[in-house]
């Protein structure tokens, strides 16, 4: 294996940029004139405006303009989207309110955006919109599912007068329900999945630039798909035609789904540019960030696993109410139906499930995708059913997930899903051969002699990643297609430039892709340059979100590689005076087979670039070829976490010892980018188990958890050094045999770690995040009695 | 930020001139709680008074039975001092323990006590030690000092030059820490001087650092973690927040207390 080749741990090639401080982030940039935009945001979660006074804030010291609602519609600016169409089990369409980028009439939760002030400095901005003065009737808001489907609940919206979005639902019902009569044992579970904040390291930023020379607009923005941002601002909001919209997202520091979504302030940025004739920017300070990003999460399940008298599962049953805030964000409606209850089967062969979502309204920020988006909820449903089903039958919960495994593949479950290869029983045996299981006994009652209790938890997950094929996400909703494109531009001396429609920020692209063209090509990884995040260099891509961008944006690449070997033969075959047929391409080299002729890439790139050795009406010059890839399948990664931990009776205070981690990826081409994906999601599922949750006081709907002195972030010293380890089937569904590694430790984690703690304090009650309060509560609650023992 | 008038004063007397001059001035003496509220629009003094150009406010000092330490002293170096860690080494671990390395190496003694924030560690270190507070014009006790929430007994133009703490035979400090932001959730620092044992908490109470005498007295008989058996403050006056309801902040009073006690025995 060459150094750089497909499989070798190559160092980030980005980080030098990045950690010498030479990154450019949107608020790095800076266009001349430029004038800083600030959000006047409701203080309210409901409320009706009766009027907006702007007067005294346009008269402030710098103000450039102050626009509200009234002035998008007056310019006909459409409101933001949804674009995936869910049908209620009735068949009726989704019920959604409109999302005006600037409120009309309304607002819906704290932070909703009321007007913008745009001044010379942020600054006179600032001040200026402490001078606008809104009138609010102030109305009584429901922040929480259950609030918000009791009965003479205020409606959020008037399209959904009972807040209810869909009512959707998902397998045979019949079938599952006469499973459930003849099981021999049924475990059931209540289930809160906790809301949760994104946090990126750099929050959102945007800004609107418009050239009237060429009646154009520039937006520079946080954005993991900036191609689909400029199709939904110029398709369904109106800001202006394709070819007079320049998207692009520059380095981006950090996304988890939170920076797939079209949100009003970029709209509003883009469009106010040439309503006040300068550039505008806004860049969102944390406060705004934690109240206005889209939340991930906030799930309230009742799950049910049905068994025969041998602990084989016969059916799982789920009943799922999801929270999707005042207003429906871009893949909002998706991420708790098609891409959640479709997982429920897990890992498990399971015969018969049946899944039913309400999507429900409340005066909260938007919900939406969120590192994982559906598959850790579903994952926490499987993984703690099967855990307590283990539990109570008094089966070791290893042995009864082993005897319930998918044996053979493919597998068809009763929930869409074709899984196309795995093996589920050689990840548990690492995994517990590297956790040593086997000693867990007396590290148990080691930590009884220390007053501590210790507890080991398991999740086997599943997840479908790469978000495509294009025809059948279409079918199950989906406004778009979710293929991916690629360029590959051969310069003249052999460099190569790869242009891509995968965005990363955060994921190292310009190192795994360049890996993947240095070991096509055969060319050195210094040669290679990777291009993303511009709409006018990149033609057209669908972005990076669901672990898609290694198994769809390299597969693209693949194909593009293809294409460019297969032209390279030909003007080889000029070159070297053979017949086509007999050009060989290995190690960088096109040598004519069976002798000593050969030259090298960057040779017959620049032959076909001269094109003196051949007739340019024949074969045409240069050496540049593009492709558009859409998958077969989405691919389905998977593995088992095992979590060990100590809790502290007296406190409520946990350590983890012990995180292993077996995934199978499927093929890899870089084990060091892939370990740290692993470790940041684990680190995100520990968050979102222990520590991490939005809270809104439900009396005032305002957002209580509104920074980091009250919302709690995981930390390096709350992470024990992760044992990671791989297995290895490759995916049949795609030409690299990749599945995708961005999510998995964040669908992983949360099961494992209430797994764990369940195991430690001796019963099922330990709600997320099991903060040191909850945790306390937990242990002063007697044990369950435990069965068959 | 709003715009603000910005003073950096040579004497301690041209600061308190400035400080009574000024309509609603604040010192800046470290900025760890200031700025960041100034910045987030909550505060908004119209003058800023650094210190940070007053000679003599800063050094660490060992005065027969009392160590001294300038107000403007920085947590870093009182954590890191030789002569702290000799005399009163609960009070180092308490400042190892305070904020974080930006906030200790920028924050100052008499910045947190003229805060006197509910959560803060220190204000337990000057209340169980029983510590003086020399101010511009005076010396007042801890006792007298920690007044309420925010509140301190100091006095429109005074400023705290320094602080003496009387050098216990035993001490420990032990907090659980908020989940969030790190500040004491229920912080007990316990000092025995002589016959005398003072346990003073920080976090736990509605009212700021307090001293439970219960445990006082429980102490006072014998200054073992034993002592304190079965001993829990009242949920009356604590504070209840999503982190911790009063009865949890309580229980962790008595924890806290106790592993403070045996981390003082073992010296």
């Amino acid at each position: 294996m060459a150094v750089t080749s497909i499989g070798a741990r190559v160092a980030r090639k980005e980080d030098h940029r990045f950690i010498t401080g030479k990154g450019q982030y949107v608020d790095d940039i800076n266009r001349p004139g430029q004038a800083h935009a600030v959000f006047v945001r409701s203080p309210h979660a409901a409320a009706t405006i009766k009027r907006i006074d702007i007067s005294a804030a346009r008269k402030m010291p710098g103000v450039v303009g102050v626009l509200t609602g009234e002035d998008l519609a007056a310019d006909k600016i459409g409101g933001l989207i949804c674009g995936w169409m869910i049908h209620s089990k009735d068949g009726s369409p989704m019920k959604a309110g409109a999302h005006p980028a600037l409120a009309q009439g309304k607002v819906r939760y704290v932070g909703d955006h009321v007007a913008v002030v745009i001044a010379e400095t942020l600054l006179q901005a600032k001040d200026a919109a402490e001078a606008v003065v809104v009138d609010y009737a102030v109305e009584k808001p429901v922040v929480d599912v259950a609030s918000a489907l009791a009965k003479g609940a205020p409606a959020v919206h008037a399209e959904a007068p009972d807040n209810r979005v869909f009512s959707w639902h998902l397998g045979d019902k019949a079938a599952t329900d006469a499973a459930f009569a003849r099981a021999k044992h049924v475990t059931s579970l209540d289930i809160v999945n906790n809301r949760l904040i994104p946090n990126a390291m750099e929050p959102r930023a945007a800004v609107g630039d418009y050239d009237s020379g060429n009646d154009a607009f520039t937006l520079y923005t946080t954005s993991q798909n900036p191609h689909v941002a400029r199709l939904v601002l110029s398709a369904f909001i109106g800001v202006a035609p394709e070819h007079k919209l320049r998207v692009i997202a520059p380095d981006v520091g950090g996304g988890f789904g939170s920076k797939i979504f079209i949100y009003a302030e970029e709209t509003v940025c883009v469009w106010a540019a040439k309503k006040v004739g300068r550039p505008v920017k806004w860049t969102s300070d944390r406060t705004e960030a934690f109240l206005s990003d889209a939340h991930g999460r906030d799930h309230v399940t009742k799950a049910e696993l049905a068994m025969d008298e041998n602990g084989r599962i016969l059916a799982l049953r789920a009943s799922t109410k999801a929270n999707l805030g005042a207003y429906l964000s871009t893949f909002a409606s998706s991420v708790p139906t098609y891409l959640y209850a479709p997982l429920l089967s897990g890992q498990y062969d399971i015969p018969a499930i049946y899944a039913e979502v309400d999507g429900v309204y409340t005066h909260t920020a938007p919900v939406d995708a969120y590192r994982g988006a559906g598959r850790p909820e579903a994952t926490f449903v499987v993984e703690r059913l099967v855990e307590v089903a283990a539990r109570q039958l008094g089966q070791d919960p290893a042995k009864f997930r082993a005897r319930n495994y998918i044996r053979n593949f493919p597998h068809q479950t009763p929930v869409i899903m074709a899984y196309d290869a795995g093996d589920y029983h050689a990840s548990l045996k690492k995994a517990l051969e590297l956790a040593d299981y086997k000693g867990f006994a007396r590290r148990k009652r080691e930590s009884a002699r220390r007053g501590k209790l210790r507890g080991i938890g398991f999740s086997s997950y599943i997840e479908a990643c790469g978000i495509a094929p294009s025809a059948a996400v279409g079918s199950l909703g989906a406004g778009v297609g979710l293929w991916e494109s690629a360029e590959v531009r051969v310069n003249p001396i052999g460099t190569v430039e790869v242009l891509t429609g995968s965005h990363s920020h955060g994921q190292g692209h310009e190192t795994t892709f360049a890996q993947l063209v240095s070991d096509r090509l055969g060319i050195p990884i210094e040669n290679v340059s990777i291009v993303h995040g511009d709409t006018d260099k990149v033609q057209m891509g669908m972005g990076t979100y669901g672990s898609r961008s290694g198994a769809v944006g390299m597969s693209a690449i693949a194909k593009a590689l293809d294409k460019v070997i297969a032209k390279g033969r030909k003007v080889a075959a000029h070159v070297l005076e053979a017949a086509e047929g007999d050009i060989e391409f290995k190690d960088g080299k096109f040598t004519v087979a069976g002798t000593d002729r050969s030259a090298g890439f960057g040779d017959i790139a620049l032959q076909a670039y001269i094109a003196h050795k051949f007739n340019g009406q024949e074969l045409e010059p240069g050496l540049k070829e593009g492709a558009f890839y859409d998958p077969t399948n989405f691919t389905f990664p998977a593995g088992v976490h095992i979590c060990e931990l100590e809790v502290d009776p007296q406190t409520g205070d946990v350590r983890i010892e012990k995180w292993t981690a077996v995934d199978d990826f499927g093929v890899i081409i870089n084990p060091l980018i892939v370990e740290g994906q692993v470790h940041g999601g684990i680190a995100q599922g520990v968050g979102q188990a222990l520590h991490e949750g939005a809270v809104y006081d439900p009396v005032t709907g305002q957002l209580v958890t509104a920074s980091y002195m009250d919302y709690r972030m995981p930390r390096a010293e709350d992470l024990p050094s992760f044992v990671v380890d791989t297995t290895v089937t490759p995916c049949p569904s795609n030409p690299l045999g990749i599945k995708g590694c961005g999510e998995a430790g964040a669908i992983a984690a949360p099961a494992a770690v209430v797994n764990a703690l369940t195991d430690a304090v001796g019963h099922e009650d330990v709600p997320m995040p099991a903060t040191p309060q909850a945790l306390w509560r937990a242990c002063q609650k007697a044990p369950r009695l435990m069965a068959a023992e | 930020m709003y715009a603000f008038e910005f003073h950096r004063p040579t004497s301690l007397r041209q600061a308190a001139n400035l400080l009574a001059k000024a309509e609603d001035g604040r010192v800046l003496a470290g900025g760890q709680s200031l700025l960041p509220m100034m910045k987030l629009r909550l505060a908004s003094p119209g003058t800023v008074i650094d210190l940070g150009g007053v000679p003599g406010m800063t050094g660490i000092e060992r005065k027969g039975r009392s160590l001294v330490i300038g107000a403007m002293t920085r947590h870093a170096e009182v954590e890191n001092s030789p002569v702290v860690k000799e005399a009163i080494p609960a009070l180092a671990h308490l400042v190892s323990v305070l904020g974080d390395p930006a906030v200790r190496n920028r924050g100052t003694i008499g910045g947190s006590l003229a805060n006197n924030d509910p959560s803060a560690d220190y204000p337990a270190a000057c209340l169980a030690l029983g510590a003086t507070i020399v101010t511009n014009r005076r010396r007042i006790a801890a006792d007298e000092f920690f007044q309420g929430v925010f509140t301190t007994a100091l006095e429109e133009g005074e400023i705290i030059v320094k602080v003496s703490f009387p050098v216990p035979s035993r001490a420990g400090y032990e907090k659980f820490r908020h989940p969030a932001s790190r500040f004491a959730l229920a912080g007990v620092f316990v000092a025995k001087r002589g016959g005398e044992v003072r346990v003073a908490v920080t976090g736990a109470g509605d009212s700021g650092v307090f001293r439970w005498e219960a445990a006082e007295t429980a102490l006072q008989g014998r200054f073992v973690p034993k002592s304190l058996d079965g001993l829990k403050p009242s949920t009356d006056g604590m504070n209840s927040d999503i982190h911790a309801d009063a009865a949890y902040r309580a229980h962790l009073v008595a924890v806290m207390a106790r592993r403070a006690v045996e981390k003082a025995l073992r010296r």
